[in-house]
């Protein structure tokens, strides 16, 4: 038990006391703590285990780099796993537990595995286990990795709000240079925008402790608000920078409290300003993971934020003046405080629970040591952005080097660690002034590792890469950067190698007799911290992932009873009673369909029949006026894109009625060919499906039900594939004789907004006739009796016109149209092509079934019913040479099941088309 | 997330474009013979070019057709134009 | 140096010193019998089989950066040989039958994990198109089961099971012998097999041009010299297009970038690769714990290894949707790959237009399961200058044929 609390101090609110258990063991804390700040300020030294030795950890930062306190939490029966103790803010009757420790993280019965850490080194996996089979290993392996448990339970209202924004200047870092600069910006009149991590702004000006430009660290900080604000600045804290994207898009997560979503805030900025600081750099000397072994920067923010020190008997082990600079204020706090120079022999730390750092010869006795090993500029956005780095020898550290279109840097970020140097340059660069010279640098010796040391020196706390796996690495020639990273997973825990990869960089470095620059450094890939999946999710949830598209007549097809389901992107009626019943009801009587999904896409213009001729199969030039005709799209490729009708209005008018699902597809096919290689003056297109319902009645009482419905058409000389117009009351209106059912049918198109008041109508005459509404499963059938294709159901990526016995354009259109050349190639000339054929067996043959010779596929099953009109089994298929084996005995597979089945013509019911006219 | 300029439209986000093809293909006259090679090179082939490139895209809320020059390596936009302007 | 749990033992004991570099770096010699461009898991296994099964002596790999770094470090390391077309299924089946014994032929546990793979069905229709692909898959010999919604959720429980889905699970089409291994072992492997061959395995050199003489192609020039070869290999996925064009021709490829998500490590959440036709996305856990998720291509031709933000949110959109439990877990990092897309997305394996040199390209998103099958059948290319059996469909002249396999076009187009 080290760590206390300090008397006073802190941006905490010592009024509010809050309760909360780590491990099972209650602890209180205060308002404004984090889960680490409470359990350091309880002496709480260990806080987790590492994730190969389980090893002891305790808390060595203050913020998103500390490698070490990872827990499980569980508030109000809500549990998030793997949340960082040092970003988790503290409630009050928070349970946390350590993860990947049982019971706990201070007696874990798996830290007995250290003692076998020599069995373990990098890579140890990629030579062992290969007999007799990884996958017997894995499983036991599978429950020793991984961290948190996720539990199966849904947080409700966990969503997160989704922001389109921008501005001219985004500051990412609230710290002393972010607000300089955005004030400096703003009050220049441009629209800047300041994000800052934490809950406060301020960044690294409270763990300094000094006054800045002659005011406190509160004061100033508080003014910088101020002024930014009137300013007309905007500020958001608790804010994270996770991403830079293309064309300079930033993502921001805006936090809002734990088991809250956070805010996914999408910025296009004109320019970016990284204000981001400086992380602190660990030093890597033997034992150097024990718990009481801390970052010096992470020891001050508790102290600054929290009022918490780090122990009572402090060695500081470091290479720069921060250390200098640190001691005063530990020994107010309390703390007696020795100084070691770093650069300066190797260190040791003693014993389990810390008590005193060899170094230099010397036995100093302490219980907490604080590393500073230098610094690590923020860069992470910088390469997103595809900024370059470069070495600065002084401070030992990357830094922003040739900038991204639109981006700079600033202060810690950009290695310039004097504060008033920062400030100066934040002001100069926030204009997109040339920053003025550093009057103060603050050089940083680089530290390199004892590479000779046989003793345990960590790289990578959260992930157990020691000195000795980038020595074997190297050995074993993994020495490109992500070789190294990737063998012994150095920076691919959740902290990313926040503070590992430098040091394993300097490892690789020295070892290799290299400068860092040239041994490389690791590609930095967003989220810049961890952000909840659901942050992407935003909108896109449930029904509106991929909404439906909903008919006009929706609430009537309800009050029908209708079962609806989802068709090629509709919700549709599938049935309303009973398929058969209604199939039937349409063969004998009459039935009423909703068909108003199918596609009416007007095609229009002087050159409107020749473009047509163009992108349709079928020659649709010669198409008179009043008529219709059924055709095929091809893709260039020659395949079945789509089949329907065209109806001519006038000469320089049609209307392309394609399949429901295909509307969109078939624009923008039209379109494209349209503008790119026709004269886009001379023949428009216009979508009008959205505009307009189509009904159709179909079935032997057809003509009955419209004489009656009286829509003003000469239904005595209505053959059939013409169309005429007509009106509903006053609603002028479309009929259309085309058959999917092989009944007399009409199909009536209208105004949506009268669709309601039509199908009252028409559903009172064809009930007067013994009909009533049919759904799309009913005329799924029906269609099939007759052996009409459903695109993409009855054919696939293969089939071409003449596989479905329409082959006269492919041999005698003279003018050139879409796919033409496709369907002479070698392939399309085979005999042995998948052709469309029908099925007869005794029993229902599944759809998806295959058509064998032996074990070899020569077709498959495409639709089956038991056809309620015929009262036996039909289906469709798409079988090799089909065309010519009408009469043959067949062998159906399914899952290793053989069926006899007889090849017959794919129309079942009436092919001569009697009942077209009956 | 970035940004494509639609001659008709000017700047929106990518997701309303719609990528179509390499420009300056241009189809050959099918009433004519044309060899199996040809065809499958005007159908299939392209110079998808590491850098800079023009290609044909369609904004698709207001159904336009036109060519984009950009680099394909930086992402940079280089620059927009009908695309009737690219039919001999 | 045989890799054995024994001689980890035995080298503890000195503290792990005694281990042998994986592979040399050597110098490259002026000429080889077979150079091969690219130093990812194709050309690598390539390497290995023309060494092993040809005998061939006097071969290169030539890698512009470090041996692993394209799409095989990059990937989401799904195995699987589910396929509808008899050619696919005898490449990508071969492929996994390789795998099943990789890691003892390569004395290199790449973790080949066969802890099968699920294809989501979401309606009944489509219940109909998974029995087809059933169907075809045992037909094709390939090991496959048809589960109702019941064996789904035996298998994944985490699935979303809610009535009210946007894409409810029907059931799913399984196969067993699929699944995962580790990537990067994968290239590991292979080119420390390859270098114990004989191998010269060349990292940052990178090719500059092809040498050309009277039309033929006769050697690379490098970023480290010229290098003459009697047949050149390209295994340069996401960039075999400027290959080609330093050949004089074009392919029938696009650029485009695919991402790959990975989240935070958690205690075991699933034990199988799932994916939802439906949402594009799919998932599976590394055997450190953390979800490995990928999705759809970029919708944006590319050739930057980074991704953009309209994929991203479809991709974890979909596994939320797959997954509703997941929203709450932290994604770690994310990142892309560049690949090659032919028409058909299928491979491309065999000569060019340009005597002497050979390609094996076009893997578009499923290179990685394909690293054996792929390396095997192009160092038989390679060494005899014929095709094998299995690869011959993927041959570049499938084009002027009209004989494309196209696997996603088979699966039909729903309504």
């Amino acid at each position: 038990m080290t760590g206390f609390r300090t008397p006073q101090g802190g941006l905490i609110d010592r009024s509010k006391p809050l309760e909360f258990t780590f491990d099972g063991r209650s602890y209180s804390g205060f308002q404004g703590d984090t889960l680490a700040s409470a359990l350091l300020a309880n002496g709480v030294r260990i806080m987790g285990r590492s994730f190969k030795y389980h090893r002891p950890r305790g808390v060595w930062g203050a913020w998103f780099d500390d490698p070490n306190a990872i827990f499980d939490v569980t508030l109000n029966g809500r549990t998030l796993p793997n949340c960082a103790a040092t970003t988790t803010a503290l409630i009050d009757g928070m349970q946390a537990r350590a993860v990947n420790a049982f019971p706990t993280a201070k007696h874990d019965l798996k830290g007995v595995l250290d003692r076998f850490h020599a069995l373990m080194p990098a890579g140890f996996y990629y030579k062992t286990f290969i007999w007799p089979n990884w996958h017997l290993f894995e499983g036991m392996i599978r429950k020793m990795a991984g961290l948190g448990r996720l539990d199966g339970e849904l947080i409700a209202g966990y969503q997160s709000a989704q922001h389109h924004d921008r501005c001219d200047l985004l500051v990412v870092g609230g710290g002393g240079a972010g607000l300089a600069a955005a004030r400096h910006a703003a009050e220049a009149g441009q629209n800047v925008l300041l994000i800052e991590d934490h809950p406060a702004l301020g960044g690294g000006l409270f763990r300094r402790a000094l006054p800045v430009e002659g005011q406190s660290p509160a004061d100033w900080i508080a003014a910088q608000q101020a002024a930014i604000l009137a300013a007309g600045g905007r500020i958001l804290t608790g804010t994270t920078a996770f991403g830079v994207f293309d064309h300079n898009m930033v993502g921001l997560a805006q936090d809002h409290g734990f088991a809250k979503a956070p805010s996914l805030w999408r910025i296009r900025a004109r320019r970016i300003l990284m204000t981001t600081g400086a992380l602190e750099r660990p030093v890597t000397f033997a034992n150097n993971d024990r718990p009481g072994v801390m970052g010096l920067d992470g020891a001050l923010e508790y102290l600054a934020r929290y009022g918490v020190a780090a122990g009572r008997d402090i060695a500081v082990l470091s290479n720069n003046t921060f250390a200098t600079a640190a001691q005063p204020l530990l020994e107010q706090a309390g703390c007696k405080v020795t100084l070691l120079d770093a650069t300066r022999g190797p260190a040791k730390a003693i014993g389990k629970t810390l008590r005193a750092v060899d170094h230099n010869g010397q036995r100093i006795a302490c219980d907490t040591l604080l590393v500073s090993g230098g610094r690590t500029p923020v860069v992470h956005l910088w390469r997103h952005a595809g900024g370059k780095l470069d070495w600065n020898n002084t401070i030992s550290a990357f830094v922003p080097g040739h900038a991204p279109d639109g981006m700079a840097a600033a202060g810690a970020a950009n290695g310039t660690y004097d504060l008033d140097d920062a400030l100066s340059e934040a002001r100069a660069v926030a204009l997109n002034h040339a920053a003025p010279p550093a009057r103060k640098p603050v050089p940083m010796p680089l530290l390199q590792p004892d590479t000779n040391s046989n003793t345990r020196q960590w790289i990578d706390l959260q992930h157990d890469v020691t000195l000795k796996d980038i020595k074997l690495a190297a050995q074993e020639n993994y020495v490109s950067v992500e070789h190294l990273k990737r063998y012994t997973t150095l920076g691919m825990a959740p902290d990313q190698g926040k503070t590992a990869n430098m040091a394993g960089l300097a490892a690789m470095a020295q070892l290799q007799g290299q400068s860092i620059p040239e041994t490389g450094t690791t590609t930095f890939r967003p989220p810049f911290v961890p952000v909840p999946l659901e942050l992407y999710h935003g909108a896109r949830r449930g029904q509106l992932f991929n909404p439906l598209k909903r008919l006009p007549l929706e609430n009537r097809h309800r009050a029908a009873g209708a079962a609806l389901g989802e068709y090629g992107g509709w919700l549709r009626p599938a049935w309303y009673s009973d398929i058969d019943a209604e199939v039937r009801m349409a063969r004998n009587h009459v039935g009423l369909l909703d068909a108003t999904p199918l596609g009416k896409i007007e095609v229009m213009g002087p050159d409107a029949a020749k473009f047509l001729d163009f992108v349709y199969y079928n020659t649709i030039a010669t198409l008179k006026p009043g008529h219709i005709r059924y055709g095929f799209m091809l893709t260039e490729g020659g395949i079945v894109f789509d089949d329907g009708v065209v109806a001519r209005m006038d000469p320089n008018r049609f209307v392309i009625s394609c399949s429901s699902s295909h509307v969109a597809g078939v624009t923008a096919l039209l379109e494209s060919w349209r503008q790119d290689g026709n004269d886009p003056d001379r023949v428009f297109i216009h979508d009008t499906t959205a505009n307009w319902a189509t009904l159709t009645i179909t079935g032997p009482q057809a003509k009955p039900v419209m004489q009656a419905l009286d829509l003003g058409v000469d239904l005595a000389g209505f053959a059939h594939m013409t169309w005429q117009t007509g009106h509903f009351h006053d609603t002028p209106l479309r009929v259309a004789r085309v058959s999917f059912t092989g009944d007399t049918s009409f199909e009536i198109t209208l105004p949506s907004a009268q669709a309601e008041p039509f199908w009252d109508t028409a559903l009172q005459l064809v009930q007067a006739e013994n009909g009533g509404p049919i759904g799309i499963e009913a005329v799924s059938h029906m269609r099939a009796e007759k052996g009409f294709i459903i695109i993409g159901k009855d054919t696939d990526g293969e089939t071409m016109p003449h596989d479905l016995g329409f082959s006269i354009p492919r041999r005698k259109k003279r003018a050139a149209f879409v796919g033409d050349r496709s369907l002479h190639s070698e392939t399309a000339n085979r005999p042995d092509r998948r052709q469309l054929v029908g099925l007869r067996s005794d029993t229902l043959l599944p759809t998806g079934a295959h058509l064998v010779t032996g074990k070899r596929s020569i077709g498959t099953v495409t639709s089956s019913y038991h056809s309620p009109t015929l009262n036996h089994p039909i289906a469709l298929a798409l079988l090799e040479n089909g065309a010519n084996r009408h009469g043959e005995a067949i062998t159906v597979w399914h899952m290793d099941r053989e069926i006899p089945a007889t090849v017959t013509a794919p129309c079942f019911l009436d092919p001569k088309g009697d009942r077209l006219d009956a | 997330m970035q940004q494509f300029p639609c001659p008709f439209c000017g700047l929106r986000d990518e997701r309303e474009f719609h990528f179509a093809a390499e420009a300056g293909k241009i189809r050959p006259d099918t009433t004519q013979p044309v060899s199996d090679a040809d065809w499958a090179a005007y159908l299939h082939n392209r110079k998808n070019p590491k850098g800079e490139t023009r290609e044909v895209w369609i904004h698709t809320p207001c159904a336009e057709v036109f060519i984009l020059k950009r680099d394909t390596l930086s992402m940079a936009v280089l620059g927009c134009e009908p695309l009737r302007k690219d039919i001999p | 140096m045989a890799y054995s749990a024994f001689a980890l033992l035995r080298h503890a004991f000195n503290g792990h010193n005694g281990w042998k570099p994986a592979w040399r770096s050597p110098k490259p010699q002026a000429e080889y019998d077979i150079v091969i461009i690219g130093g990812g898991g194709h050309g690598l296994a390539t390497a290995y089989y023309l060494a092993k099964n040809h005998g061939v002596r006097r071969i290169a790999v030539l890698e512009k950066g470090w041996l692993g770094g394209g799409n095989t470090g990059r990937n989401t390391t799904t195995i699987r040989s589910n396929y509808f077309y008899p050619e696919s299924a005898a490449l990508y089946d071969l492929s996994v039958r390789l795998y099943e014994n990789l890691s003892r032929e390569l004395n290199y546990n790449v973790m080949f994990s066969q802890r099968g793979l699920m294809f989501l069905v979401h309606s009944e229709p489509e219940m109909e198109i998974a029995a087809r692909t059933v169907n075809a898959m045992r037909l094709n010999g390939v090991d496959a089961e048809l589960l109702d919604r019941d064996a789904v959720r035996k298998r994944a429980p985490v699935l979303n099971f809610r009535d009210d889905a946007r894409y409810p699970i029907h059931g799913g089409v399984f196969q067993g012998r699929a699944g995962t291994a580790r990537h990067d072992a994968v290239a590991w492997g292979y080119a420390r097999a390859a270098d114990r061959q004989g191998v010269d395995i060349i990292q940052n050199c990178e090719v500059t041009g092809l040498l050309i003489e009277n039309g033929i192609c006769k050697g690379v020039e490098t970023s480290k010299g010229r290098i003459r070869a009697g047949r050149v290999g390209g295994a340069v996925a996401g960039h075999s297009s400027v290959l080609a064009g330093m050949g004089g021709f074009q392919l029938p490829i696009q650029s485009y970038a695919l991402q790959a998500f990975v989240s935070e490590p958690l205690k075991p959440v699933i034990d199988t690769v799932a994916f939802s036709p439906a949402t594009g996305t799919y998932f599976c856990q590394s055997d450190k714990g953390g979800l490995v998720i990928g999705g759809a291509l970029d919708r944006v031709p590319s050739y930057g290894q980074r991704g953009n933000m309209p994929v991203q949110e479809q991709v974890l959109s979909g596994l939320i949707e797959m997954a509703p439990a997941l929203a709450k877990v932290k994604l770690l990092r994310h990142w892309a790959g560049n690949v090659d897309v032919t028409p058909d997305s299928s491979p491309l394996i065999g000569p060019t237009p340009l005597e002497g040199l050979f390609i094996n390209c076009g893997w578009g998103t499923g290179g990685f399961k394909a690293i054996p099958a792929g390396g095997y059948l192009f160092a038989h290319l390679l060494a005899t200058g014929n095709h094998h059996a299995i690869s011959r469909p993927f041959d570049l002249d499938r084009f002027a044929r009209g004989a494309l396999i196209d696997e996603g076009a088979a699966s039909g187009i729903a309504h």
